[in-house]
């Protein structure tokens, strides 16, 4: 029996650890030539296809601000959808280089497995939707006892909503699914009363229902969900690269460096736009990053600054209008916070 | 002895034991096995090293740690204060809760279409075909389908339930009904049950023996079943009748109280059910016809009824054909509950889904998955072959 369980063992895994032995993921990149990003399957100003098939969204731009900074090239990544439940493992094994894909940020994911989060790039919080139509009366999560909850599987909010319940003492009857669109389905049918995901998610799926004004979103917020980009652990070079990309976007809002007036900003006479676009004399910003010097330019060429992928994709430029809250500049109040770039 | 000899001539004129068939399968095998373990070595080895390199967690450690989370069907405790092992138990209950209460009425449909597929009668040998090509001949994964989204979740909601007669009300939640409430001295009931059981048990012996020793025979059935439901009918009453019904009542979500029936579950059921009886039908079918047709005549030459043929002659006989094709049906519903997933089951695979994305274990829960699997497979052929031992032709 012993041999059978290790036999099964090596084989379930063989295929699955073969592609992650490789040290550099920078070089292996630039070897194929363009970075492969993991994404949803399909979640409004995050991460889904167009009526063209052409990826859309807040967690997609970021990929291309990567793909802008290594290759010069925002258009240099391919996109692979994924359920919560395949998202690690497909980063884990280097069947993507980088997870950026709506996922919490936690503890458990950064320790134990393997993972390193690069920044948050949207600061979101765990909410419930209800059809008003049916349920005149609720305004509050707090009368929610006896309800079925519609969740996906395997995520930080099917953890959080047992939690809630359970400390409020009230009774659900959960209602879960393994894929988005299956549980945007049961919710719409009617299988459930709530649907619990991030707000913002919540926002997103409200316009895809087949009546999205009979919907309300309940003003409670139950959870902290900093949802941001993973990359593997043990690979520094490549961390860096992603981070810090995370971070010359954020820097660009505050700078005022924007797609329209980058090439402009080239010339400025002020010491932190030309050490943060590259045009100090002899810096060396970009290649101890392992990339060209010109890489902030790079990257607001081609997706902009943080702001404009925000209003681009979940802001006042999308149907979602989503207010910039949480995710306002810090200087404007909100937890967006750029490390000095020098 | 001849070839021996010529072997053994073989092997000393050319004195060389290079080319001895006997030294030569040895080698062979040897090398097969030491390639093996290399194999198997090999594997294990490199999964440890890269699970080492990636500072992945290992081990079934976890299983102990607070699952966190909540199951939406539990045969036994389980809140989101459970461990995650208690989580994979429940959901391994649920698949074979899904898997035998779909083998039992899979095999009741199939014997049926089976037989209905010899009818003499037109009409239901035509039903009966039209069925199982219709059944056979779909995905199982699309049968589920048809049954959550074409059947179960079109049905209106909750304040909008259909009533159906017993108290039982049908909506897009699942199926209600009263759930049986037993008062004082019901054990009493079931113990009459038992003696019913074993007095019939009784009786079928003894009018054997006398059959056998007198050729008389005895109206077991009709006796058994006086017996069986007689017995406890009786202690029922003499108790006071001590059974009330917890009925479904509606609230401000769902209807509570009663006994529900989710609509995942039921659609999962349903679909295995009515998916493997098409290919128990065939099985069935292939086996009455098996039975040469010889017998039929010579036992009704014997002067027995239809129906005694078929009992006495036919079925024992086809039973022998039917049985081993079976078991693969068996199996085949098992594992087929796995495809439970897809509308949010809460079985094997979707519980263990669940504890793979939360603890990113996922060589572990792969490696449970295929035991447990495994494990029923196994246990369902054994009983199975038991079965086929017992009914096989005792040849004299």
């Amino acid at each position: 029996m012993k041999h059978i369980a290790i036999g099964i063992l090596g084989a379930a895994t063989i295929g699955l650890m073969a592609a992650s032995a490789s040290a550099s993921t920078l070089a292996d990149v630039k070897a194929k030539g363009f970075i492969q990003c993991g994404v949803s399957t399909g979640l409004a100003g995050f991460s889904a296809p167009d009526d063209k098939g052409e990826w859309k969204g807040l967690d997609v731009d970021f990929c291309r601000a990567v793909a802008a900074a290594v290759f010069g090239d925002g258009t240099k990544v391919k996109f692979t959808p994924l359920s919560a439940k395949e998202r690690f493992t497909a980063l884990q094994s280097g069947e993507i280089d980088i997870l950026s894909r709506n996922t919490t940020w936690t503890i458990n994911r950064d320790t134990a497995l393997g993972l390193n989060f690069a920044g948050v790039t949207y600061y979101d919080g765990q909410g419930f939707m209800i059809n008003a139509k049916k349920l005149p009366g609720v305004n509050s999560a707090l009368q929610l006892s006896g309800a079925a909850v519609c969740v996906q599987a395997g995520t930080t909010t099917e953890l959080n909503l047992a939690d809630y319940f359970k400390s409020n003492k009230m009774e659900y009857n959960p209602v879960v699914f393994e894929k988005l669109e299956e549980v945007n389905a049961a919710y719409d049918s009617g299988r459930c009363d709530v649907y619990t995901t991030d707000q913002s998610g919540l926002y997103g799926i409200r316009l895809t229902l087949s009546a999205p004004d009979d919907h309300v979103v309940l003003p409670e917020i139950i959870s902290k969900e900093p949802l941001g980009p993973a990359v593997r652990q043990g690979d520094d070079q490549w961390f860096h690269i992603v981070r810090w990309t995370y971070y010359a976007l954020v820097q660009a809002e505050e700078l005022g460096i924007t797609q329209a007036n980058v090439d402009e900003m080239k010339n400025s006479p002020n010491p932190e736009i030309k050490r943060v676009l590259g045009t100090e004399a002899d810096t060396k910003i970009g290649t101890d990053l392992g990339l060209t010097n010109d890489w902030v330019v790079n990257i607001v060429k081609a997706t902009g600054n943080y702001g404009e992928i925000f209003e681009r994709n979940v802001g006042s430029g999308s149907p979602l209008k989503i207010a910039r809250g949480l995710n306002a500049l810090w200087t404007k109040g909100g937890l967006q916070y750029a490390m000095p770039i020098r | 002895m001849a070839s021996q000899d010529i072997l053994d001539g073989d092997r000393a004129s050319r004195g060389s034991f290079i080319n001895d068939p006997k030294v030569r399968g040895i080698f062979f095998q040897v090398l097969v096995v030491v390639l093996l373990v290399a194999g198997i070595w090999w594997i294990v080895d490199n999964v440890i090293d890269n699970l080492r390199r990636s500072n992945i967690a290992s081990g079934f450690s976890f299983l102990r740690s607070r699952a966190g989370f909540d199951i939406s069907e539990s045969p036994i405790a389980y809140t989101s204060d459970s461990t995650y092992g208690r989580a994979i138990l429940v959901g391994f209950l649920n698949t074979l809760i899904v898997a035998a209460s779909g083998i039992v009425t899979a095999s009741i449909i199939g014997f049926i279409v089976g037989i209905g597929r010899l009818s003499r009668n037109w009409l239901i040998r035509k039903i009966c075909t039209v069925y199982i090509e219709l059944f056979r001949n779909i995905p199982p994964l699309l049968v589920i389908f048809f049954w959550y989204f074409g059947v179960l979740s079109v049905l209106p909601g909750s304040r909008d339930s259909i009533h159906l007669p017993l108290g039982s009300f049908l909506n897009n939640r699942g199926f209600y009904f009263p759930r049986a409430v037993w008062g004082e001295g019901s054990w009493l009931i079931l113990l009459a049950l038992a003696i019913g059981i074993a007095l019939a048990w009784f009786v079928a012996r003894r009018a054997r023996q006398r059959q056998m020793a007198t050729g008389q025979p005895f109206p077991v059935f009709w006796t058994s079943v006086a017996l069986i439901v007689g017995l406890p009918v009786l202690a029922f009453v003499l108790n006071g009748f001590p059974l009330s019904f917890d009925v479904p009542k509606q609230s401000t979500f769902n209807l509570t109280g009663g006994f529900q029936l989710k609509p995942e579950f039921l659609s999962l059921y349903l679909a295995l059910s009515f998916y493997t009886a098409a290919f128990i039908a065939e099985i069935v079918r292939a086996g009455i016809i098996g039975v040469s047709k010889g017998q039929t005549e010579a036992s009704e030459a014997l002067g027995l009824r239809p129906r005694q043929v078929l009992r006495l002659v036919v079925v024992p006989q086809a039973m022998r054909i039917i049985i081993p094709p079976l078991t693969s049906q068996y199996l085949n519903l098992t594992k087929n509950s796995s495809l439970a997933i897809a509308i949010g089951y809460p079985d094997l695979v979707a519980t263990g889904g669940t504890v793979l994305n939360q603890t990113g274990q996922a060589i572990e829960i792969v490696v449970i998955w295929m035991v447990i699997y495994l494990a029923i497979s196994l246990v369902t052929s054994v009983l199975m072959n038991w079965f086929n031992a017992k009914m096989a032709l005792v040849e004299r």
